[in-house]
């Protein structure tokens, strides 16, 4: 059969990006896409500074100034969130790809009440856990002058 | 009588460089689904307007396409339900569009003929019916029951987050349907299948968004299909056994499938 070639509509990260259209677990989708892309950014930076000890004390000690500022602070807080919430959104999808919390095969009768349901409670857990740590790192790191 | 307006975006693979919008007014009434909305607009305003449906009743899956940002079947949507003055109607995302709201859902039929979407058994073919047949009990039914629902209306396709990103992914439909034989006692060709599993653009790039279940019509629930199946992969890795298949029962009371067909009447007797 002859493939049409026209317009491919697919809508690539858009898709990622149209609120208000996503369950839940879509929203976590892209967060654990934007937190790791945000880790690897500062695991690349976190190399680099540590690095710039070999270019000399005074290169590294200016370096490390620049991290006492507040901005600096702030993103430092933000990789935490990122970190924090890409940990324990982990834990969450380690356990659901092994089968553990998405429930065993059900008749479908409406309305329907899939694996979503299943692993609701488990997320919800550990959403609020994540969500208390990040309040917790908040009072912590961003209480200044350090 | 109550004025809806219908967003279409129009495309013609064969006529137009781009695709365009173009709004209708619609008179609804209480309990008016999408699709009749559509029929309305063919029937007085625009009879080259293009959409594929056959059953009318939520079976068949052709009519699914993006209702406000959402896929869904025509059939099944009613309008009042979705509480808007406008409704934009897309053809399906992630596949290409042939003509206005009719996707070519090729791709995604090419992709589930690649993953062996039949039973399989080590040594043969299966046994004949009427010779000997293969037992399956209600728990080994009910592992793959849900899966088999599915109507391949494409709707998880156009959802799913991953496909969007990369058009080679399988997809939720072809896994679904993966580990629905894979799950079937009666099957063995879970080997056979491993290799387009483990593969790239495969089960490791699903995530679980779950948009998938989220929109699917008939609670199909891809999702864990999906997850089931690395579940799988995973045991296969440590070699744990999987369940031993069904065998053939010859000493099984056989169904007498001369006694199943439907009597024919002629005229004649039937008075």
């Amino acid at each position: 059969m002859k493939q049409i070639t026209g317009n491919s509509n697919r809508i690539g990260i858009w898709r990622w990006l149209m609120g208000g259209r996503h369950g839940f677990e879509g929203y976590l989708y892209v967060l654990h896409r934007i937190s790791g892309v945000a880790l690897l950014l500062f695991l690349s930076m976190h190399v680099f500074f540590t690095g710039s000890r070999l270019l000399g004390q005074e290169t590294w000690e200016r370096l490390m100034s620049m991290t006492r500022g507040p901005v600096f602070v702030f993103l430092e807080y933000l990789v935490y969130c990122a970190f924090i919430f890409h940990a324990f959104n982990g834990v969450r999808l380690i356990l659901i790809e092994l089968g553990i919390a998405v429930g065993r095969p059900d008749h479908p009768v409406f309305p329907y009440r899939g694996s979503i349901h299943k692993q609701r409670p488990l997320m919800i857990v550990l959403m609020i856990v994540t969500g208390i740590l990040i309040a917790l790192g908040g009072f912590d790191l961003l209480r200044f002058p350090h | 009588m109550n004025q809806i307006k219908f967003k279409i975006r129009r495309y013609s693979s064969a006529t137009d460089t781009a695709p365009y919008w173009q709004t209708f007014s619609v008179e609804t009434e209480p309990g008016m689904t999408v699709l009749q909305g559509l029929q309305q607009i063919r029937e007085r305003l625009d009879a080259t307007l293009a959409w594929r449906h056959s059953c009318r009743m939520g079976v068949c899956g052709s009519c699914a396409m993006i209702i406000n940002s959402e896929p869904q079947l025509a059939c099944n949507t009613q309008i009042q339900n979705l509480s808007a003055q406008m409704i934009t109607l897309e053809a399906l995302w992630n596949f290409p569009v042939a003509k206005d709201l009719v996707p070519d859902l090729m791709p995604m039929f090419e992709k589930h003929r690649d993953i062996a979407p039949y039973l399989i058994r080590d040594g043969g073919d299966l046994p004949k019916p009427g010779e000997s047949e293969l037992r399956q009990s209600p728990e080994e039914l009910n592992e793959f029951l849900q899966f088999s629902s599915c109507i391949k209306c494409g709707a998880c396709m156009a959802a799913c987050p991953t496909l969007a990103n990369d058009p080679h992914f399988l997809g939720p439909m072809p896994l679904t349907a993966t580990h629905r034989y894979n799950s079937d006692s009666r099957d063995t060709g879970f080997s056979k299948r491993k290799e387009k599993m483990d593969g790239h653009h495969s089960i490791a790039h699903c995530h679980y968004a779950a948009e998938c279940t989220r929109v699917c019509p008939k609670g199909v629930d891809p999702a864990r299909a999906i997850q089931l199946m690395k579940r799988d992969l995973v045991l296969d890795l440590f070699h744990f056994s999987r369940r031993s298949p069904a065998q053939p029962c010859d000493t099984c009371a056989t169904v007498d499938h001369d006694s199943l067909k439907a009597p024919v009447f002629t005229a004649r007797e039937k008075n």
